[in-house]
């Protein structure tokens, strides 16, 4: 996905161009207002991520104009303020969703998920696999004339596999990629879900197979 | 009371000057018709033939008997030889030739009020003091003065009813405007801290300005501490964002698996602290708003349905299933904020101690007597051991250092519940799980 | 002959013999009733009785001494505090008014002195409960060819144009010697500068004096005087064989005399004593039925009711007398 991540703590934001980047999201980074602005103008983008302490204004003032735009990328807004004080101001300016800092990634990209299909999948999410096809942003993956709509692990684990198909994930590896807060999720965790979305691509040309010792991996017949 | 008082003393005060000034009045008059009664009978002096004559004229003693009978007396001295009338009546001592006098005594078994006046008047013995002095008796001054006594006392009692009448209408009229201000404010938001501009009697104005001076301070203070805690969260949550995310990324970076669990060590601690963190300031925040709750009308089923949604993508994520399976329509006066943060950490504990894959049931059915929120998973519950616990914890002001993770979420929870007037339970549902449940009463 | 009763009624009640001179004492009811009235008063007993009756008719265990004086003596006999007397009846106004002025006198109050004329009560003192008034009293033989005089005007021009006629013939009071003659006299005076002239006429016609009203009716019934002035009305009136007398009220003032009764300070029965009273006032002013009072209502407009009060004191005062009687005397008797 392409993100728009205005932030002006320099190393915050470091810190998170590198994180999503390591789950292969694109992201621009603005460090005040303006700079947000040109941006937005001119890409496209699926996400805007939104600190709202800028240093030549607030967020919010970003969501206004935003909306006034009636530009229909979808905001999160990252914040380090408190929830109770700042929550209804945010959603009522036309913020998509908010998370308060420290962000938990897993968390963000269930968020953003969520947000991207309340807004309703588009065109250039679907994309294809084998016979399958599957739309990203709505976590639907439709087999033949079935329309499966996945849950959040499974959707993140059949991610995983689609954008790397043929490359082996260990099973550590894949709980490093599910991991959620502090949650451990065990490596028999993995093999359950595994096991869902073999149910879900029965009857395709897509499977996951198993190599023993080794991991799991997505091949396209 | 002081009122009433006061108006009393008044009534009083008003009685004795009344009665003062009548009976100055009502001395005076008798005076001025003795002294006239006393100078008709000198003016009729004349010294005839080597002797003196009095013609007393009738009227200088019919005069004296009015309406209310008087007894009359009166004695004519020639210096200290008496002459006629009433040899024992009292006389004035000294006084000059042409002066008067007027003195009270008892003569005959009443008492009396007696004029003398004297004047010169030449003899063959030279000039010689003529002293004449006319006695009344009191009684139709007594009766004037018992009359008006009572007309006094009406006056008097009068004056008090009128000034009572008079100090509630006019307490009534001053308060009346002190009532719509006492409205107006307090019908406002906790954060309504405008100037008061509701027109008051001038007599109030400083009251008002001094309200407003204050209401501005106020606005000042907590703005000041609004802003204090906002950027305490933010200098805070800034650089915890940085580290977390530094690790998260140097974990999926590193293969030594002893890094990658210290790292996992390390994150989990940054989320353990952030969300001590989020509760104390929401504690704060919650604190802060139940002192000024607001009363605005709360859709309960659209809120439930709206704070569920938000939590479904962090519940989805650890294959929690959450539900609302009854929404009952429910409207309840209070702050939607807090209920939703009420809501928020009641949800977020079933989230994280809920088992994977487990399903929480968002609740809301009205009743007769109220309306019941609950949220009840199918996990383990909560521990027998512990149910107590958890319930001691709810004690407002209970040591909230001591209380970190879901404690403090369920004493937020608590204090919202408890401030909407509602009741916050914990429960167990056999073969089911725990369940937190919120009951509203019908307000 | 009222000299010889006189005479009698000192031998009968010896016991009596007092600081005061008695000239007639009766008793009514019941002698040594449960309940005993010591009455003194210059009013004649037969006057008095008729009043009395219906009082004993209601209180019939009484016994009502009665004393009869005159008003000099009765003034004397109240300020003797040896003598006890329960009421003091008097035509003289002006001691009954001294008496009451000088705290000699109960307060009485009740509804029967509420509910009389206000002239009729002085200081809830003294109570007056007959109106009498001051007549001219003619014999008809002497004026057979005369016209009546209705007022003192045509009295005066009377005498004035029938000197012979008069001379020697006119009657009228020794004021110096009656109270009620010194009364009629100061009020006429008041009344009108008539007085004076009036006197002056009778006095050059060689006035006859008398002490009493009933001696001057006995000497006009008796064609000894022509004519008397000032004589009580009501004496008149009930006085026998009326056709040798015609009486006048003189139509210019009649001055009205007010008999009046206290309750001395020192009544042994002052309950009884109120009672007494209260029956007097009611009797007297419930309605005017006997002849006088309805014939003063006839001339109410000209009645010159004398007035209770402390100005009645004036003519008392001693300068005050003298000088009037100094002038009377030079007026009547003209030596």
């Amino acid at each position: 996905m392409r993100f728009l991540l205005i932030e002006d703590n320099q190393k915050l934001a470091e810190a998170v161009m590198d994180r999503l980047g390591l789950d292969g999201h694109v992201v621009d980074h603005a460090a005040d207002l303006q700079t947000a602005w040109d941006f937005a103008a001119v890409s496209g983008y699926d996400l805007i991520l939104l600190d709202i302490n800028l240093p030549d204004g607030d967020g919010r003032s970003f969501l206004s104009r935003h909306r006034q735009a009636k530009m229909r990328t979808p905001v999160i807004v990252l914040t380090a303020r408190s929830e109770v004080s700042d929550r209804v101001g945010i959603l009522d300016l036309g913020a998509d969703d908010y998370m308060v800092k420290p962000i938990d990634f897993a968390e963000l990209e269930a968020r953003c998920r969520a947000v991207l299909r309340r807004r309703g999948g588009e065109a250039q999410n679907q994309i294809s696999l084998g016979n399958l096809g599957f739309d990203s942003h709505s976590g639907v993956l439709t087999n033949g004339d079935r329309d499966i709509q996945l849950r959040t692990r499974e959707l993140r684990l059949f991610e995983i596999f689609a954008k790397s198909p043929g490359q082996i994930f260990s099973k550590s590896a894949l709980v490093e990629r599910l991991i959620f807060h502090e949650d451990d999720i065990s490596e028999n965790a993995i093999e359950v879900y595994v096991g869902r979305l073999r149910r879900h691509l029965q009857g395709s040309s897509v499977r996951i197979t198993t190599l023993r010792g080794l991991g799991y991996k997505l091949e396209i017949a | 009371m002081s009122l009433l008082a006061s108006a009393a003393v008044l009534a009083v005060a008003v009685y004795f000057v009344v009665m003062s000034v009548a009976s100055q009045v009502a001395q005076q008059s008798q005076d001025n018709v003795l002294e006239a009664s006393a100078r008709s009978i000198l003016d009729s002096a004349r010294f005839v033939a080597g002797e003196i004559s009095l013609d007393l004229p009738y009227s200088a003693l019919s005069m004296l008997d009015g309406v209310v009978h008087e007894r009359v007396f009166y004695a004519i001295r020639l210096e200290e030889e008496f002459l006629s009338g009433y040899r024992d009546l009292p006389r004035a001592t000294g006084g000059k030739a042409g002066t008067h006098g007027f003195f009270s005594a008892a003569f005959l078994g009443d008492e009396v009020r007696i004029a003398s006046v004297q004047r010169s008047v030449a003899t063959d013995m030279g000039q010689r003091v003529l002293q004449v002095s006319v006695a009344q008796t009191r009684m139709g001054q007594t009766q004037a003065l018992a009359r008006i006594s009572r007309t006094s006392m009406g006056i008097g009692f009068g004056f008090f009813l009128s000034s009572v009448l008079l100090a509630i209408v006019v307490a009534r009229s001053t308060i009346r405007p002190l009532d719509r201000l006492t409205v107006s404010v307090s019908r406002r938001g906790p954060k309504d801290l405008r100037p008061v501009a509701a027109p008051v009697p001038k007599e109030m104005v400083p009251l008002v300005t001094s309200l407003n001076s204050l209401m501005k301070r106020l606005k000042k203070s907590l703005s000041r501490s609004e802003d204090f805690i906002a950027e305490a969260a933010h200098r805070v949550r800034t650089p915890l964002a940085i580290v977390r995310t530094k690790a998260e990324v140097a974990r999926r970076r590193v293969q030594d698996p002893a890094t990658r669990d210290a790292l996992s060590e390390m994150i989990h601690a940054i989320d353990d602290s952030s969300r001590t963190a989020g509760q104390l300031l929401d504690h704060a925040m919650v604190t802060f708003r139940l002192d000024h709750l607001s009363e605005q009308d709360v859709d309960l089923p659209q809120l439930v349905a709206e704070t569920v949604e938000r939590q479904r993508p962090v519940s989805e994520l650890k294959n929690i299933h959450l539900m609302t399976s009854v929404l009952e329509p429910w409207v309840l006066k209070g702050d939607p904020i807090l209920l939703q943060n009420a809501l928020l950490n009641v949800l977020d504990n079933a989230i994280k101690y809920a088992p994977d894959g487990a399903q929480v049931d968002i609740v809301v059915k009205a009743r007769a007597g109220g309306a019941v929120l609950s949220v009840s998973d199918t996990g383990p519950g909560f521990p027998e051991d512990e149910m107590e616990t958890l319930t001691g914890r709810f004690a407002r002001g209970g040591n909230a250092g001591d209380v970190i993770g879901s404690g403090l979420g369920l004493t937020i929870a608590k204090e919202v519940i408890d401030a909407h007037g509602g009741d916050l339970n914990i429960t167990n549902i056999a073969g089911a799980g725990g369940c937190v449940s919120f009951f509203f009463p019908l307000s | 002959m009222r000299f010889l009763l006189f005479s009698l009624v000192l031998t009968a009640f010896a016991q009596i013999s007092a600081a005061f001179e008695i000239e007639d004492q009766t008793r009514f009811g019941v002698e040594g009733g449960a309940e005993r009235l010591r009455i003194i008063s210059t009013a004649d007993i037969a006057f008095f009785e008729p009043m009395v009756d219906p009082f004993l008719t209601a209180h019939p265990d009484t016994e009502i001494e009665y004393v009869v004086v005159s008003s000099a003596e009765l003034m004397r006999a109240l300020q003797d505090e040896n003598e006890t007397f329960d009421l003091a009846i008097s035509s003289a106004m002006d001691l009954q008014t001294k008496l009451a002025n000088d705290g000699m006198a109960l307060r009485h109050s009740s509804s029967a002195t509420l509910s009389v004329p206000a002239w009729a009560v002085w200081n809830d003192m003294l109570f007056a409960f007959t109106q009498e008034p001051a007549a001219i009293v003619i014999s008809n033989a002497g004026f057979a060819d005369l016209p009546v005089p209705k007022d003192r005007h045509d009295l005066i021009d009377l005498l004035r144009n029938h000197p012979d006629r008069f001379r020697g013939r006119v009657g009228t009071y020794d004021v110096r010697a009656s109270g009620l003659g010194y009364l009629f006299a100061t009020q006429d005076t008041r009344a009108s500068e008539t007085y004076w002239r009036l006197t002056e006429v009778m006095g050059a016609l060689d006035a006859r004096l008398y002490c009493c009203s009933s001696d001057m009716i006995d000497a006009v019934a008796s064609g000894e005087l022509l004519i008397a002035y000032n004589v009580l009305g009501s004496y008149a009136m009930n006085r026998v064989g009326q056709d040798a007398f015609s009486i006048v009220l003189p139509t210019d003032f009649t001055t009205v005399m007010l008999r009046t009764v206290l309750i001395p300070k020192a009544a042994a029965s002052p309950d009884l004593a109120r009672e007494f009273v209260d029956h007097l006032l009611v009797q007297a002013h419930a309605a005017p039925t006997d002849g006088v009072a309805a014939e003063l209502e006839q001339i109410e407009t000209s009645l010159n009711r004398i007035r209770i009060g402390p100005g009645l004191m004036v003519f008392l005062d001693q300068l005050k007398k003298r000088a009037f009687l100094s002038e009377w005397t030079n007026a009547i008797l003209q030596d």
